[in-house]
């Protein structure tokens, strides 16, 4: 077992023994992980192992209950400054996408540009569109997210995160609810942004674009991180059983 | 289905309705009419009575419109601030809305218009004046109504909206604002219109303070012609056409409105 990190200044997100429950369940159990500036980190493991839980408590939309998560300085506790400076620096995409279905595609990025970030309107509306280009969606700026496939209101609600600016980037199961014939274009844009040496944290079983583009290859189960390793490893000789047996059900066909 | 696409909801659809319940109605007091005396010369339009009267009877109309409306228009002020603490994983704060909830619904509305109108002053020495006393009645008993289905509405807005707008930083009254509200908003609509039709006949109660609005009207009119069959015949008529213009109306917004969404 790998689990232990390093520390040092380019460290921007630091777990140290979080745990969570729900109820009576242990989502998760003593994780600790730290991720560097611009380090990607691929997180697989089969449903219910606390991998979608683990991120989901990075940006706190869930509490975690024991340890500590620091993101870029900032403690996540019950201090809302704290919060709301973590999550100024984080964005985050959905299985679901989660855009706003009453707002054109255009206003789910302004939306936030203007309220949160405070520019005027058509200045707002200058940086949306930029970003709309960048993830080959702009000449649909004013359609509803409905009116949309799949594939191409994902790639609005990767932009919509990243038009706040963000310093890491989370994805929860980005590809998991889209046909398969749309994965790929939404696949594309993220190997783009990683390019671009954004720190991202993927919780994703598309293996071939972690292989492509992770340096940290992560494996989950029951709560806890069984497995970190560099990809090479990982693939092709994981250390933990569990982890062997996942690789091979999920890489069988 | 193909029906409902067409621009019809106003014109068309209202009027028949009119006209059918109007024609039922006919078709039902002809068949009594042998052992009935009819007196219809008393609010005829085509005799000189019949015409004051029939004045008279409609002069309540606009009571009863503002009444409602701005009763409604408080209830709904209320009733969405109400539900807003229901929201609150803290539980003191679900209770204040509980509280208030369980204590206004279980007030009749009749005994609540009695109450502000005759208790009020004497409690808290406000006088109030019938239309006023109406209005904060049947809007405070209303209110508990339309918090319940401000509550229903937000709640069956997904998470994953609230979590959206929480990951870009927007703050708790914007992302009620921006993005919670205009969609439960949207699907409360036939509630709405639902407790606005309510509301026009619960105004009616109002009459028994004084307030001289449509079914005031009648039971004066009554009490002076001595025809009561014929003039609540008309009253009912009154509310039956006020309120099929009002469902058009309520129909149309929400068409409008839900033309945005399920594209």
């Amino acid at each position: 077992m790998n689990t232990q990190n390093t520390t040092d200044k380019n460290t921007v997100i630091q777990l140290t023994d979080v745990s969570k429950w729900f109820g009576d369940f242990q989502a998760l159990d003593t994780v600790s992980l730290n991720v560097q500036l611009g380090e990607r980190v691929v997180i697989c493991g089969p449903s219910g192992s606390g991998k979608s839980t683990l991120i989901r408590c990075i940006n706190r939309l869930e509490a975690h209950e024991k340890g500590t998560i620091i993101v870029n300085g900032h403690e996540l506790n019950n201090d809302k400054n704290n919060v709301i400076a973590a999550r100024n620096e984080i964005g985050m995409v959905f299985q679901h996408f989660n855009l706003f279905p009453h707002l054109s595609v255009l206003e789910n990025l302004t939306l936030g540009l203007t309220r949160v970030r405070k520019f005027q309107k058509t200045e707002a509306e200058q940086i949306a569109m930029q970003y709309l280009e960048r993830v080959n969606i702009a000449e649909q700026s004013h359609k509803l997210p409905n009116q949309l496939s799949g594939g191409q209101q994902q790639r609005v609600a990767i932009a919509r995160s990243l038009c706040m600016e963000p310093r890491i980037m989370l994805f929860d199961e980005p590809t998991s609810a889209l046909d398969p014939e749309m994965i790929s274009e939404v696949l594309d844009v993220m190997v783009e942004l990683a390019e671009t040496g954004m720190t991202m944290i993927c919780v994703t079983h598309e293996m071939g674009f972690a292989r492509k583009v992770a340096d940290t290859m992560v494996f989950m189960d029951t709560g806890q991180i069984i497995e970190r390793s560099a990809p090479e490893q990982f693939f092709t000789e994981p250390e933990s059983q569990r982890c062997q047996q996942f690789l091979k059900q999920i890489l069988q066909h | 289905m193909s029906h409902r696409t067409q621009k019809i909801p106003f014109s068309s659809s209202a009027t028949k309705l009119i006209r059918l319940s109007v024609i039922l109605m006919m078709v039902g007091l002809l068949s009594g009419c042998k052992d009935v005396n009819w007196g219809w010369y008393v609010v005829s339009p085509f005799t000189n009575t019949g015409q004051t009267n029939l004045q008279f009877l409609l002069g309540g109309l606009w009571n009863t419109v503002l009444l409602s409306f701005t009763a409604i228009v408080i209830s709904v002020f209320i009733g969405l601030v109400v539900a807003l603490p229901s929201l609150s994983t803290n539980k003191h704060w679900r209770m204040v809305n509980r509280v208030y909830v369980e204590a206004i619904r279980a007030i009749p509305i009749l005994v609540l218009i009695l109450w502000v109108y005759y208790g009020l002053p004497v409690v808290a020495g406000i006088q109030i004046n019938v239309f006023w006393a109406g209005v904060v009645a049947l809007a405070l008993s209303d209110s508990a109504f339309q918090a319940e289905i401000f509550r229903a509405g937000i709640q069956s807005i997904d998470k994953g909206q609230t979590e959206a707008s929480h990951s870009i930083n927007l703050n708790y009254p914007d992302t009620l604002r921006f993005v919670i509200l205009p969609q439960a908003i949207r699907r409360v609509l036939p509630a709405l219109g639902n407790q606005l039709v309510y509301m026009l006949k619960m105004s009616s109660l109002v009459s028994i303070i004084g307030m001289q609005e449509l079914t005031r009207r009648a039971n004066e009119l009554v009490v002076t012609e001595y025809r009561p069959l014929e003039i609540y015949t008309v009253l009912v008529l009154e509310y039956l056409v006020l309120i099929l213009i009002v469902s058009a109306f309520v129909r149309r917004l929400e068409k409008k409105m839900g033309a945005n969404v399920s594209a």
